[in-house]
C-alpha cells in the first residue's frame, strides 16, 4: 500500500466531482437536491486539499525528513467540515420553513423574493 | 499497476458513477443514498492518502450525520418521482452545456501544467496524534471559535424551524 500517483488524477477527479456538482445546481429545481450538489462540490475541493497538503509534504520531505508541513491543509478540511455542518443544519431548517409556507420545495417559489 | 492504483482507479470510477446518479436520479431518496456512496468513496481516496483522521471525521460526521439529516427531511416532507418538480428541457440542456464548458475550461488550463507526485499510504501527517497537537497549540483559537458557530447554528436551526411565530 504505498507509492507514488500523479497530482493530476486527482485535480481532475475532483474537477470531474465539482463540475457534476455545478451541473446539478443548474438543472435541478428541488432545493434539498440542489443542496446535496453543494455538498458534492465542498467534498471534491476537500479531496483536492488533502492531495495537495500529500504533494507538498512528499516535496518537502526529500530536504528535511523530520518535516510535518501539510498539516495545515488537513486541519483546513477539518475546518471546512465544520462550517459545512452547520451550513447544513440552518439550510435544511430554512427548506423546512419553506415547505411549511408553501407546501412545496420548488426553487422556483423563491424568485418571489425580488418583488 | 499495483494495488494502490488499481484501489484509486475504482475508487474514481465509483465517487464520479455515483455523483452522477445523485444528479440524474429522479427520486430524492435515491439520490441521497448514492449521495452517502461519493463520501464513501472519497473517504476511501483518504485511506489511500493515509489521512486517518480525515477518513473516520468525513465518514462520522458527513455519511452518518449530514446525510441522516437530509433522509430524515426528505421523508419528512414525504418526497417522491411524482411531486418532483422538473425544469424544461432547454433550461436542462443549457445547464449541462454550462457545467460541461466550464470542465472544458478547466481541463484545457490545467492538462499542459507539470505534474508533481503525491505520497500514497504512508507519511504521518494524516495521523490524529499529529493533528491533535497541530489543533490544539497553533489552532486552539480557531477550534473555540468553531464551537460558538456550532452554538448559533443549533440556536438558528431551532428558531426558523419552530412552529408560529
Amino acid at each position: 500500500m504505498e507509492g507514488l500517483m500523479p497530482i493530476n488524477y486527482y485535480i481532475f477527479l475532483a474537477l470531474a466531482l465539482f463540475c457534476i456538482g455545478v451541473v446539478g445546481v443548474l438543472t435541478r429545481r428541488n432545493a434539498i437536491i440542489i443542496f446535496m450538489c453543494i455538498e458534492l462540490m465542498l467534498n471534491a475541493v476537500n479531496l483536492l486539499l488533502v492531495a495537495f497538503s500529500k504533494m507538498h509534504h512528499l516535496n518537502v520531505l526529500q530536504t528535511n525528513p523530520a518535516t510535518n508541513v501539510g498539516t495545515d491543509a488537513q486541519l483546513f478540511v477539518f475546518f471546512i467540515m465544520v462550517v459545512s455542518a452547520a451550513e447544513v443544519s440552518v439550510g435544511l431548517a430554512i427548506i423546512v420553513m419553506m415547505y411549511r409556507n408553501t407546501h412545496s420545495i420548488d426553487i422556483n417559489f423563491l424568485n418571489r423574493l425580488k418583488h | 499497476m499495483n494495488v494502490t492504483e488499481i484501489l484509486f482507479w475504482i475508487l474514481s470510477a465509483l465517487a464520479i458513477a455515483s455523483a452522477l446518479l445523485v444528479v440524474l436520479s429522479k427520486n430524492p431518496v435515491h439520490s441521497v443514498l448514492w449521495l452517502i456512496v461519493v463520501f464513501f468513496a472519497i473517504s476511501g481516496h483518504y485511506i489511500l492518502l493515509n489521512a486517518q483522521f480525515l477518513f473516520i471525521v468525513n465518514l462520522i460526521v458527513y455519511a452518518g450525520a449530514i446525510m441522516v439529516l437530509f433522509l430524515f427531511v426528505i421523508m419528512l416532507m414525504n418526497l417522491n418521482t411524482d411531486t418532483e418538480p422538473q425544469k424544461n428541457k432547454w433550461l436542462k440542456v443549457a445547464g449541462v452545456v454550462a457545467g460541461g464548458c466550464l470542465m472544458l475550461v478547466f481541463v484545457a488550463a490545467l492538462k499542459s501544467s507539470d505534474t508533481q507526485q503525491v505520497q500514497m499510504g504512508e507519511g504521518n501527517i494524516g495521523l490524529i496524534q499529529n493533528l491533535g497537537k497541530a489543533l490544539f497549540n497553533e489552532y486552539v483559537l480557531p477550534f473555540e471559535i468553531s464551537s460558538v458557530l456550532f452554538l448559533s447554528a443549533m440556536v438558528g436551526a431551532v428558531v426558523i424551524g419552530k412552529k408560529g411565530d
